[in-house]
């Protein structure tokens, strides 16, 4: 168990290329469980839909390569991905460090709402600094909403998991009130805000597709996370705080501040998404704007195994997932739930593969 | 003995990936004996045993147990064949109870609920008989180190057993409670039941054994009866080198003071009374022991020094500074390394690689980092400097520590603390849980601290470790230093009286 590997390869290759051999078969063990997890989902989907009088491979395929048709519909799973990566290694951060957010989708709310007042004031600014004053607006936000629930549990040990469950239905339901209230476009037939100011819209990548720059924000943050995690001295200690708090308290590290940090990246990251739904995609601010991204971001991060690099892909996966079922329901008689459900097994088969793959390592 | 061994295993493999475990291993226990196992750390001890009770299946050779061949699925299975196994690391709900715990798992899924009423009298019943002093109602996380012990051979006796495997039982008693637990063994084996003790401690097994098997390299390499061996003999076949037992005393008187704590009291995290009014003082080139039975305020000593538990009252002054109440960052950077009790929670995260857990204080000063970057460079240079400058086994620095033995790890501790050049180390356990070859090299490293000056507090229970490397013993009895004695091996028996709290009226015991 202890013993040093004196494997025969050892006096041949010369020890840098060994260890590049071992991290690149470390990547591939690490990225086998999210894979095998994934395939055994779609096929157990294949059955349902199957067992359900439907083509269940046929369905399968569609589902993953139907929304693949042209650049339009690229950019529109690049667009359901953006919320979905920026939110997944958000929680990444959240997660390593032992914090489990729930309330990204109320995170996500509160910087919609944010985003929201900032585009909709401030006229006569120019793009440069009003489209970036959004997304800073929503960002803030959404750090400071996650950052209620991460004061309740350093100053009263209030488990972080009801409290963001909580601030989701308080965002939610403030949300409604605003949109029917005091933010309500008094000339609209639908609950709706005014519409934002044009200097503060996301601005879009090709100009006359939907998808906006967000999506290369949301790659940059992820790829930063990623180096912040691993690289940097905070990302360090938010890491040993979520393995071992007691070990962090030894070493001086102060638990609370890091707690603090985890939950307001994570909140960040969820209120940016907001603001890009609303600047970026919508351009008013209704009652439901998340389709549930806040909750998918969950999964987002797990399949991801809390590394935001790997979110980037996760994140692209369920988008794809997402965009899939809405070509299923055109084009055929598959109703959506059968995608959430197969986006269900998909969690359950990660946790259940992580869990084997754990207990594996134990025993060894 | 008999023509059918009670129990025998033959020839087992086990491999875990590319390291062999076990390595053909074969041995032979007869019924009613207490045949120890003797092997340093990482020779293989415990994955046998492990593969005895169930935990672990080999991958080729036979159990065979009462002359039937077995194989076990799980340890509930080789419960119900009545072999039971304590673990070095305790298998125990930490938020139930002691009769919560012993039922967990027992009994069918349609008879839910236990006799509480009934599981509690046998309990008492067995704590009685071999004076355990467990209570069925105590919370796990209330309990010391040692009474989750004893409660977990009394949760194997609680199942009912024949054959008792204990790993490492004492590593964490005190001298009495080992003493306790060595008559208990002795007890077992009177009733008919056959124990199996693993341990490297040489006077335990030399007490207590009627065989002794030397584990090295996966395989058993010698079996011999006790009487026709004697501690060095086995020491040498442990290690296949002679092993120096006594260590050189200081050279130099020591310097001025460099630690001085005054009147300090605190209370446990239970929120009673722990620490009471403890006056001590450390130079510069002395090593200052506190012996004590585990559970007299020692850890809480060690955890207000070093700032993770709040002062209630008192001082502690360390190089003329006040640093009574700091906070553990604080401390840390006044020149203070603290070893501590419990490497698994406070000392190591045992996911993280070797480099990682080496800047564990560190990860945000020069040279390790800059501009709130790791040098991930310098960070790989140091750690793997300590790797070989203290003989760490370890694959490379960026394997994860919690791989690394018992040994292993603690020598990385070690290593860490003192190459944070520190003018005062508190040491609370050197050597527990670790191989003699590990636990001879941080002793040693510690004299080579002590003569470069340093000052060092060692609180240990184990009297050994004490009188090896000490200068001046303390004895800690119920939150009060009771009395300083020298390292004499003579006044033995003052020093156990001063730890079971009779000081020089006889009658004051508690």
């Amino acid at each position: 168990m202890e013993q040093v590997n004196q494997g025969v390869r050892e006096n041949v290759y010369p020890q840098a290329a060994q260890a590049f051999g071992r991290t690149l078969r470390q990547a591939v063990i690490n990225a086998a469980t999210p894979a095998a997890a994934v395939l055994v989902a779609l096929a157990c989907g294949a059955a349902l839909l199957w067992l359900n009088g439907f083509d269940g491979s046929d369905v399968v395929t569609v589902m993953i390569f139907g929304s693949f048709q042209d650049m339009r519909s690229v950019g529109e799973i690049l667009l359901k991905a953006t919320p979905l990566i920026l939110i997944g290694a958000g929680l990444c951060v959240a997660f390593r460090c032992s914090i489990w957010n729930i309330g990204a989708e109320g995170q996500l709310y509160a910087g919609a709402i944010a985003a929201t007042l900032v585009g909709t004031n401030f006229d006569g600014l120019s793009v440069w600094v009003h489209a970036p004053l959004v997304m800073l607006a929503g960002a803030l936000a959404g750090a400071a909403w996650a950052g209620i629930a991460g004061y309740l549990k350093v100053r009263f040990q209030a488990s972080e998991i009801v409290t963001t469950i909580m601030l989701n239905y308080i965002a939610l339901i403030l949300t409604s009130y605003l949109v029917t209230g005091p933010m309500r476009d008094a000339s609209a037939a639908y609950p709706q805000s005014a519409r934002l100011i044009r200097e503060a819209w996301t601005p879009r990548i090709v100009s006359d597709m939907r998808l906006h720059i967000g999506i290369i924000v949301a790659v940059v943050l992820a790829v930063a996370l990623y180096i912040f995690l691993q690289r940097s001295s905070r990302g360090f200690s938010l890491r040993v705080v979520g393995l071992n708090p007691y070990a962090a308290r030894y070493a001086g590290m102060q638990v609370a501040r890091n707690v603090m940090i985890a939950m307001c990246i994570s909140g960040a990251m969820a209120g940016l998404a907001g603001a890009f739904e609303v600047a970026g995609v919508t351009h008013r601010l209704y009652q439901n704007i998340s389709p549930g991204y806040g909750f998918e971001g969950i999964a987002v991060a797990l399949l991801a195994g809390n590394n935001p690099l790997a979110a980037i892909v996760s994140g692209g996966l369920f988008a794809t997932l997402r965009s899939g079922s809405e070509v299923l329901q055109i084009t055929s008689q598959v109703p959506q739930v059968l995608v959430l459900i197969i986006q269900g097994i998909v969690i359950l088969s990660v946790v259940a593969f992580t869990r084997l793959r754990d207990i594996r390592r134990i025993v060894a | 003995m008999s023509q059918k061994p009670f129990l025998r295993v033959e020839n087992i493999r086990k491999r875990f990936g590319p390291i062999v475990a076990s390595d053909g291993v074969s041995l032979e226990i007869e019924q009613g004996e207490i045949h120890s196992l003797l092997g340093e750390n990482g020779a293989g001890k415990s994955v046998l045993m492990s593969m005895i009770c169930g935990m672990v299946r080999p991958d080729e050779g036979e159990i065979v147990f009462k002359g039937q061949s077995v194989r076990f699925n799980s340890p509930r299975e080789a419960i119900r064949q009545r072999i039971g196994m304590v673990h070095q690391h305790f298998m125990l709900v930490p938020n139930l109870t002691v009769a919560e715990n012993y039922i967990l798992g027992q009994g069918s899924p349609l008879r839910v609920i236990n006799d509480m009423d009934e599981v509690h009298a046998k309990i008492r019943e067995l704590s009685d008989r071999y004076a355990l002093d467990v209570r069925p109602d105590a919370i796990i996380e209330d309990l010391s180190v040692g009474e989750q012990q004893r409660v977990e051979i009394l949760k194997v006796l609680f199942h009912g057993i024949d054959l008792l495997i204990l790993d490492e039982p004492t590593a964490v008693l005190t001298p009495q409670e080992t003493d306790r637990l060595l008559s208990l063994m002795g007890d077992l084996a009177k009733d008919g039941k056959t124990v199996v003790f693993i341990s490297h401690k040489l006077d335990e097994v030399m007490r207590v054994s009627n065989r002794i098997g030397v584990m090295r390299d996966g395989r058993v390499v010698h079996t011999v009866n006790v009487g026709e061996t004697n501690a060095r003999e086995l020491a040498r076949m442990m290690v296949g080198r002679d092993v120096r037992m006594e260590l050189p005393r200081s050279p130099e008187p020591p310097g001025h003071i460099v630690l001085s704590v005054d009147k300090l009291t605190c209370r446990a995290e239970t929120g009673l009374p722990a620490v009471r009014g403890v006056s001590l003082y450390v130079r510069a080139g002395e090593i200052v022991g506190i012996a004590g039975v585990s559970g007299n305020g020692q850890t809480e000593l060690s955890l207000a020094l070093s700032g993770l538990l709040p002062v209630d009252s008192g001082r502690v002054i360390l190089n003329g500074k006040d640093i009574t109440g700091l906070d553990p960052a604080r401390i840390n950077a006044s020149s203070f390394s603290h070893i501590p009790e419990d490497r698994h929670k406070h000392g190591i995260v045992a996911s993280m690689s070797l480099s990682e857990n080496t800047i564990l204080q560190r990860y945000d000063q020069k040279p390790f980092a800059s501009r709130g970057m790791l040098n991930r460079g310098v960070i790989g240079e140091h750690t793997r400097d300590l790797i070989k400058r203290f003989r760490i086994k370890s694959r490379d620095e960026d394997q994860p520590i919690g791989a690394l033995s018992g040994g292993n790890q603690q020598k990385l501790v070690v290593a860490r603390e003192l190459a944070r050049n520190p003018d005062f180390i508190l040491v609370n356990q050197l050597a527990r849980g670790i191989d003699i070859g590990a636990m001879e090299f941080v002793m040693e490293e510690m004299l080579k601290q002590r003569d470069n000056g340093r000052a060092i507090l060692l609180i240990s229970t184990e009297l050994e470790e004490l009188f090896a490397i000490c200068d001046r013993i303390l004895v800690m009895f119920h939150g009060e230093i009771l009395g300083e004695l020298p390292p004499d091996r003579t006044r033995l028996d003052e020093l156990g009286l001063l730890m079971a709290g009779q000081t020089n009226q006889p009658a004051l015991a508690s």
